[in-house]
């Protein structure tokens, strides 16, 4: 017992808490290389516009300590801890539902959470989505995710039949992205998770936006997937901001896994361009 | 090739059926602030014969929440949110009066049908531009409904707000125009 590494959870409050505010006030370098890369390809001169304004917001929120986007975020945090760590100091999800605290008190960020039918605003953004995993190691790794309404509002989940398969899961992606059109804020990021259950495919698909735009899938399957889906949806026309283009989406994330004999469930995670996510090992 | 129009409210129809989409707006002026929480108090307020925060006669409502006033800053980001929340009250405050509501997203087709009836139109900001938008904003005032926190309604006045023609006042709709001429 007497060589477990310990982490006191005030720790891990006080690294939400700067997780919060880099991730509402920094554009992720992933993100901004993704716009660049969209304003070379871009035809349409109004999407040209919105992007290189899109680029200029980054800036202007990093020289003026001012959110990216109004809409801060309901907190998303994920926990990879450990088998080997030892945390002391008290209660891990309200350590974590604290630093949100704090974060969104000290860099002025907007709390955006409520009851859902009186629609009274909890005041301090809590509480948090906490997503825990228990992994391999001695170290903690998390990922502070702020994830705004207007894009998780067009995110979807589907029971797709086996019948259906393949080219009924990239219908309905792609139903999903013209459904949303210019509501979740082009150019956006799909987080597509596709197998196990109905329950698993949705946090998979929220997990894959931890991932960086532009690497790699090592799943040759869901690499070549992310490659179609990614044509398909830039070919819809919606483009930046739904005003007309050829860079509707930044990225696709695909995940796949096996389901049930009876089963292929779908689930659609939208992100918007404000993809906020930052993340630290302790 | 597309025109700019300065606009300062309040708006009447000849400002308004001058618009056509795809046309350049900056507004310089007074407008206030609504999300679905304050539309749904102002729609209420209305129907039981009060009067509403403000005066709705050519009035431009912006659908903004906005992030808390660093200090030095007369407020925060202050980006549009997705507009369709607001369709169901739309239709009512049109008739009252509204001339402009500032967005993102689409409309629906009550909404579209209300804006040619009453000669009002939907104007897109670009979203997730919170930092940038909030440039044009000069001053800002809570002047109703502080308890809604980001939700309240607030008195903004703005200087050259950038904004795009979405929905005119002749059926025109920029987001299906736009995206026809890039779909492959
Ligand atoms: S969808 Fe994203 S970019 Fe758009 S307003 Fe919401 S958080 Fe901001």
């Amino acid at each position: 017992m007497s060589n477990l590494r310990t982490i006191d959870v005030a720790l891990i409050r006080d690294t939400v808490a700067d997780l919060c505010g880099q991730a509402d006030l920094l554009l992720p370098a992933d993100v901004r290389r993704a716009l660049e890369k969209g304003l070379a390809a871009e035809e349409s001169p109004v999407g040209k516009e919105i992007l290189t304004r899109l680029l200029e917001n980054a800036d202007i929120a990093a020289a003026e300590s001012m959110p990216i986007c109004q809409d801060c975020g309901l907190a998303v945090v994920f926990l990879d801890i450990g088998q080997d760590l030892h945390l002391i100091g008290g209660d891990l999800v309200a350590a974590v539902n604290e630093g949100v605290r704090r974060g969104y008190e000290k860099h002025y960020l907007r709390k955006s959470v409520c009851h859902p039918f009186t629609r009274a605003n909890t005041g301090d953004n809590t509480p948090a989505v906490v997503h825990v995993r228990i992994v391999p190691g001695d170290r903690l790794h998390l990922w502070v995710v702020p994830k705004g309404g207007g894009s998780e509002n067009m995110s979807k989940v589907f029971l797709v039949t086996p019948a259906q398969g393949l080219p009924g899961v990239k219908e309905r992606v792609l139903e999903t992205v013209e459904a949303a059109g210019p509501n979740p804020c082009p150019p956006i990021i799909l987080g597509v998770a596709i197998g196990s259950t109905f329950d698993d495919a949705c946090l998979r698909a929220k997990r894959t936006l931890l991932r960086e735009l532009g690497s790699v899938n090592p799943d040759p399957e869901a690499a070549a997937l992310e490659a179609e889906l990614l044509t398909m949806v830039n070919n819809t026309g919606i483009g930046p901001a739904g005003l007309g283009g050829r860079v509707t989406c930044l990225g696709v994330f695909v995940d796949i896994k096996p389901c049930h004999i009876a089963s292929l469930p779908l689930a659609v995670n939208v992100q918007c361009h404000a993809a906020r996510h930052k993340e630290a090992v302790l | 090739m597309s025109r700019t129009f300065r606009l300062t409210p309040p708006l009447g129809d000849a400002d308004t059926t001058a618009l056509r989409i795809g046309d350049r707006v900056l507004i310089s002026g007074t407008i206030y602030t609504g999300r679905d929480a304050a539309h749904k108090r102002i729609v209420e307020a209305l129907a039981n014969g009060q009067e509403p925060p403000f005066p709705l006669a050519g009035a431009v409502i912006y659908y903004v929440g906005p992030s808390p006033a660093p200090p030095g800053r007369v407020i925060g980001a202050a980006g549009p949110t997705t507009s369709y929340r607001m369709d169901a009250y739309a239709p009512t405050l049109m008739a009252q009066g509204l001339k402009a509501m500032i967005g993102k997203g689409k409309r629906g087709d009550e909404v579209k049908a209300a804006m040619a009836q009453h000669k009002a139109v939907y104007l897109g900001a670009i979203g997730g531009a919170g930092a940038l938008m909030a440039r044009a904003i000069v001053e800002a005032e809570v002047i109703a409904y502080p308890e809604l926190g980001p939700e309240a309604v607030r008195r903004l006045v703005v200087k050259d707000m950038p904004l795009v023609c979405v929905n005119d006042t002749h059926g025109g709709d920029l987001y299906l125009e736009g995206r026809r001429a890039y779909q492959r």
